[in-house]
C-alpha cells in the first residue's frame, strides 16, 4: 500500500527512492555523550564507498541522492532526458549544490527533500527557498519521518507530495493537510491574512 | 488589550481539535513516546517530576480580569488550586493530567488564550514590559507590533521546528525593563530625529549554559520591515543552527561562532529577498491593531489626591507599601500598583485560585479590568487612582498580596526547580524561601534598599541567576545539591552578567551566605549605592573575602 499523499489522496508512486548501503564500518559520532542525530550543513552525506556501492534501477523513475548523481550523472544523462531521474536534497546539504547542478531546476520532475528527524525543520525552509527562490514548478516530495502533524507546514512551505513514513496511516494523515482555515501568516502560496481578507470586517 | 475577532477564534479552536486528537493517538499507540514529545512542547504541555506541567501563553504579560478567573477555575478543576507565574510572564500549572489537556484548551480558547508554542523549538512567547502603555518613560507602546508578531509567529509555517527554542522581547522605554539584551533577537522602539517610529534590533542575546547578552544588529530598522527583518534572521538560524548538540544549538551560538558582521551579512543577503514583500507590514495593518491599545479613558486627576497623602502620612505600612509597590504612571493622579507574589516563606511567583480571584475584582473595581504579569513573576494593575491606593492595600493585604517588598532582596525571581522541574541539578524553592525567612525584618529589607536576587535550579537559567546583582545557581556535585553563588549580574540598559565568587554551598549556608554579602555592602557603601553599584565600584574581592574567611576560620 503506498504511502503516498499527493493532492489530497493516496496515490500510487511511481518512483523508486534509491538509498546507498550502509556498511556498518562508519564510526558513531557522539557529544556530550549522546549520538548526534542532525548532520551540519555542508557536512558529507555519504562515504565514497557508499556512493560507488549504491546500486540503481536499470529501468523506472528513481529519486536518487545527490551526491550519487553528481557522481553518476554522465551514465545516467539518456535517463534524465527521458524524465526518469528526480533529485533526493537532504536537509543539511546545501541548496546551492544543487541549483549548481542543474542549468534548469524545472527539468527535474521531482525533488525530495529528506528528514533523517522529525524534529528537523530545515526542510521547511528548503521548501520555501526551492519555490520562492528558485522558481520550481515541479512536483516538492517531502520524505523521510514524515508524519501527519508536518503536513500543514510542509503544505505551506511549497511541498505538494509527501511520504508518510512507514506504519503510519497515510489515508488518516491527509485531514492533517487542512488543520488550520485562516493561518495568520503567509506562506509560499499565500500571503498574511490581513493581505488575504478584511479584518477589519471579521 | 487585544481582542480575539472570528479569524483567531477559529485558529484557536482549530487548535484544540489538533491537539485532542494529537493526544488521542499517543494515548492510543499510535505515536511513541518521541514522536509525541516535539508535539506536547509545541503546546506547553512537559512531562515534569510529579505530573505533567502545562504552561500557558500569556501574550506579553497581559491579561483580563475574565481571564484570570478562568485560569483560577481551571487550576481549581484541573489542578491544586494554585498557579506558578514564570520569568516569561506565562502561568505554569503543575498538576495537570495529560489527558485533561484537551479539556482544559477549550476552557482556555472560551477567554481568548491558549497554550501554543509556550514550549519546544519554536518562536516562544513574546514578551515585554510590565509597565507598557504606562511608563512615563516610555517613548513607544509596542504593543501593536508585539501582536503583530505574535500572529506572524503563530504556526509560523517555516519555523515550527528550529533548532532551538527562540524568544523574543520588545520594549518601548528608555530604561529597559524587558531585558531586550538576553532575547534572541531583542527590539528596542525608539522614535529617531523626525519623529519616526525605529526599531534597534539586538541578537544573540540569552542566559543558560553559556550566557550572552545580545549585540545590535540593526541600528535603525522601519517598524514595517519587523516581519521580514526577523524573517531573515531566523531563516539563517534555521539552516544554519548547531542541531548537533543542544548545547550549542541556540542563535547566540552561531552569532559567536561566525562574529556579528558575518552573521549580518548573511541575513542582510536572506533580507534583500524578503524586504518589501508581502511581509511588509502596512500602515492600516498597524493601526487597526493598534486600536486595540488605545489608552485607558482615563478620568481627569489632579497630580496630588488630599485622601491619599493623608493616609501615606499617617500610616507608615501604607506609606511603606507605597513606596514600594506603586509605581509612576504617565497620566496624573494615577499609578500602577504592584502585587507582590513573593510574601515571606512562599514560593516565589505562586498564586492560589482565591488570589487570582481577589486580583480579577481588583482589577475590575480599580484598573479598567486589565492586569499584567511581570517577568519578575508579580501581578500589576496598571491603571489606579491615587484615591484608591488605600482600598487596594487593604483588600490586597488581607489576602496576601501586598508585601511591600518590590524590589527588595526578597522579591526574589525564582524557577520552580526540583521540587518540579525534571532538569534541575537542585532544588530552589525552599533556598528562595530560607533567605525569605532570613530577612524577614521589613525595616532590614527597606534599609538595605534596591537589590535583585535571582535563583535557577540548573543551568537552564529560567531564574535569570546571571543577571542577578546576586545569582544563586543550583549545581549537582556527587548527587549532592550545591548552590554556585554570584554577584555582579544586571538587567536593563547596562545589563552585566554576574561573575562566581568561588566554591559552591550546601543549602543550609545559603541564607548566611547573602547575608555576609549583604554585610559587606552595608559596611563599604556610599549613601546613594544601591548593591550593584558597590559591587561595581569595589569588585567582588571584598565580597569573596568575608564570605570566605569566616568559612575557613570557623
Ligand atoms: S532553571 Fe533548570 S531547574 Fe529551573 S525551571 Fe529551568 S530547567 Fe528547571
Amino acid at each position: 500500500m503506498s504511502q503516498l499523499i499527493k493532492g489530497n489522496a493516496i496515490v500510487a508512486d511511481e518512483w523508486t527512492r534509491v538509498i546507498p548501503p550502509i556498511y556498518g564500518d562508519e564510526p558513531v559520532r557522539k557529544q556530550a555523550g549522546k549520538v548526534v542525530m542532525f548532520k551540519l550543513h555542508g557536512e558529507d552525506t555519504f562515504t565514497q564507498k557508499q556512493i560507488d556501492g549504491t546500486e540503481i534501477p536499470a529501468t523506472g523513475k528513481v529519486l536518487l541522492p545527490l551526491p550519487v548523481w553528481l557522481a553518476k550523472k554522465e551514465s545516467l544523462a539518456s535517463r534524465m532526458a527521458a524524465g526518469e531521474i528526480g533529485i533526493v536534497l537532504q536537509t543539511h546539504e546545501p541548496i546551492e549544490n544543487l541549483v549548481a547542478a542543474f542549468r534548469d531546476l524545472n527539468s527535474l520532475p521531482v525533488i525530495a527533500v529528506y528528514v533523517e528527524k522529525f524534529a528537523d525543520g530545515r526542510n521547511f525552509t528548503l521548501g520555501n527557498l526551492l519555490r520562492t527562490r528558485y522558481d520550481f514548478k515541479n512536483e516538492l516530495r517531502a520524505v523521510g519521518d514524515i508524519m501527519r502533524d508536518q503536513l500543514f507546514f510542509l503544505k505551506r512551505s511549497g511541498f505538494d507530495s509527501y511520504e508518510i513514513k512507514a506504519g503510519r496511516n497515510a489515508e488518516e494523515a491527509i485531514a492533517s493537510l487542512n488543520d488550520f482555515t485562516q493561518p495568520y501568516q503567509g506562506g509560499v502560496n499565500d500571503v498574511p491574512v490581513w493581505r488575504r481578507i478584511d479584518r477589519s470586517q471579521a | 488589550m487585544y481582542k480575539y475577532d472570528k479569524i483567531d477564534h477559529q485558529l484557536v479552536s482549530e487548535r484544540v481539535a489538533q491537539y485532542r486528537d494529537q493526544t488521542r493517538r499517543y494515548q492510543a499507540g499510535e505515536l511513541t513516546e518521541e514522536e509525541f514529545r516535539p508535539i506536547r512542547l509545541q503546546n506547553g504541555l512537559y512531562i515534569q517530576r510529579h505530573a505533567p506541567m502545562l504552561r500557558i501563553a500569556v501574550p506579553y504579560g497581559m491579561l483580563s480580569s475574565i481571564q484570570l478567573r478562568k485560569l483560577a477555575d481551571i487550576a481549581k478543576r484541573y489542578d491544586k488550586g494554585y498557579g506558578h507565574f514564570s520569568t516569561r510572564q506565562n502561568l505554569q500549572l503543575n498538576w495537570p493530567k495529560l489527558e485533561d489537556v484537551p479539556d482544559i484548551l477549550e476552557e482556555l480558547a472560551s477567554v481568548e488564550m491558549h497554550a501554543i508554542q509556550t514550549s519546544g523549538n519554536c518562536i516562544r512567547n513574546i514578551t515585554t514590559d510590565q509597565f507598557v502603555g504606562v511608563a512615563p518613560d516610555e517613548v513607544v507602546d509596542p504593543r501593536a507590533i508585539a501582536e503583530i508578531m505574535r500572529q506572524w509567529s503563530t504556526f509560523h509555517p517555516e519555523f515550527a521546528l528550529l533548532p532551538r527554542k527562540f524568544k523574543i522581547a520588545v520594549s518601548g522605554t528608555t530604561n529597559d525593563r524587558a531585558v531586550v539584551q538576553m532575547h534572541d533577537i531583542g527590539m528596542e522602539f525608539f522614535k529617531n530625529k523626525k519623529d519616526e517610529l525605529r526599531i534597534k534590533v539586538w541578537v544573540g542575546g540569552g542566559l543558560g549554559r553559556t550566557p550572552i547578552l545580545g549585540t545590535v544588529i540593526h541600528e535603525n530598522l522601519k517598524w514595517q520591515h519587523a516581519l521580514s527583518y526577523c524573517e531573515a534572521i531566523i531563516r539563517t538560524y534555521n539552516m544554519h543552527g548547531r542541531r548537533d548538540n543542544s548545547y550549542k544549538a541556540r542563535i547566540k551560538i552561531l552569532v559567536k561562532s561566525l562574529g556579528i558582521e558575518i552573521f549580518k551579512q548573511q541575513v542582510e543577503e536572506e533580507w534583500a529577498h524578503l524586504k518589501d514583500g508581502p511581509l511588509t507590514i502596512t500602515q492600516e495593518e498597524l493601526d487597526r491593531v493598534s486600536a486595540y491599545f488605545e489608552p485607558m479613558p482615563y478620568e481627569k486627576l489632579e497630580v496630588h489626591d488630599a485622601s491619599f497623602d493623608t493616609a501615606v502620612a499617617s500610616n507608615p505600612a501604607f506609606a511603606s507599601w507605597v513606596k514600594r509597590c506603586t509605581h509612576p504612571h504617565k497620566k496624573d493622579g494615577y499609578r500602577a500598583v504592584t502585587l507582590s507574589l513573593k510574601p515571606h516563606g512562599k514560593a516565589p511567583g505562586d498564586a492560589t485560585s482565591e488570589q487570582m480571584d481577589i486580583v480579577a475584582d481588583l482589577a475590575d473595581a480599580y484598573s479598567f479590568g486589565e492586569l499584567r504579569v511581570s517577568h519578575e513573576q508579580n501581578l500589576i494593575l496598571a491603571d489606579v487612582e491615587l484615591a484608591d491606593l488605600f482600598d487596594v492595600w487593604e483588600k490586597a493585604r488581607e489576602h496576601g498580596l501586598a508585601t511591600p517588598n518590590i524590589g527588595l532582596l526578597t522579591d526574589m525571581i525564582c524557577c520552580p526547580g526540583g521540587d518540579f522541574c525534571s532538569l534541575a541539578n537542585a532544588k530552589s524553592i525552599p533556598i528562595a524561601e530560607a533567605i525569605q525567612m532570613q530577612f524577614d525584618n521589613l525595616d532590614y529589607l527597606h534599609d538595605i534598599g534596591d537589590i535583585e536576587l535571582n535563583i535557577s535550579g540548573c543551568m537552564n537559567a529560567c531564574g535569570h541567576h546571571h543577571v542577578g546583582h546576586i545569582g544563586i545557581l543550583g549545581v549537582d556535585k556527587d548527587e549532592e545539591e550545591f548552590y554556585q553563588v554570584s554577584i555582579g549580574g544586571k538587567q536593563g540598559n547596562d545589563a552585566s552578567l554576574g561573575k562566581v565568587i568561588g566554591r559552591a554551598f550546601a543549602a543550609d549556608e545559603m541564607p548566611s551566605v547573602v547575608e555576609k554579602l549583604i554585610e559587606v555592602y552595608l559596611k563599604e557603601r556610599t549613601a546613594e549605592e544601591r548593591f550593584i553599584d558597590t559591587v561595581r565600584r569595589i569588585g567582588a574581592d571584598p565580597f569573596k573575602a568575608h564570605v570566605y574567611a569566616e568559612k575557613e576560620a570557623a
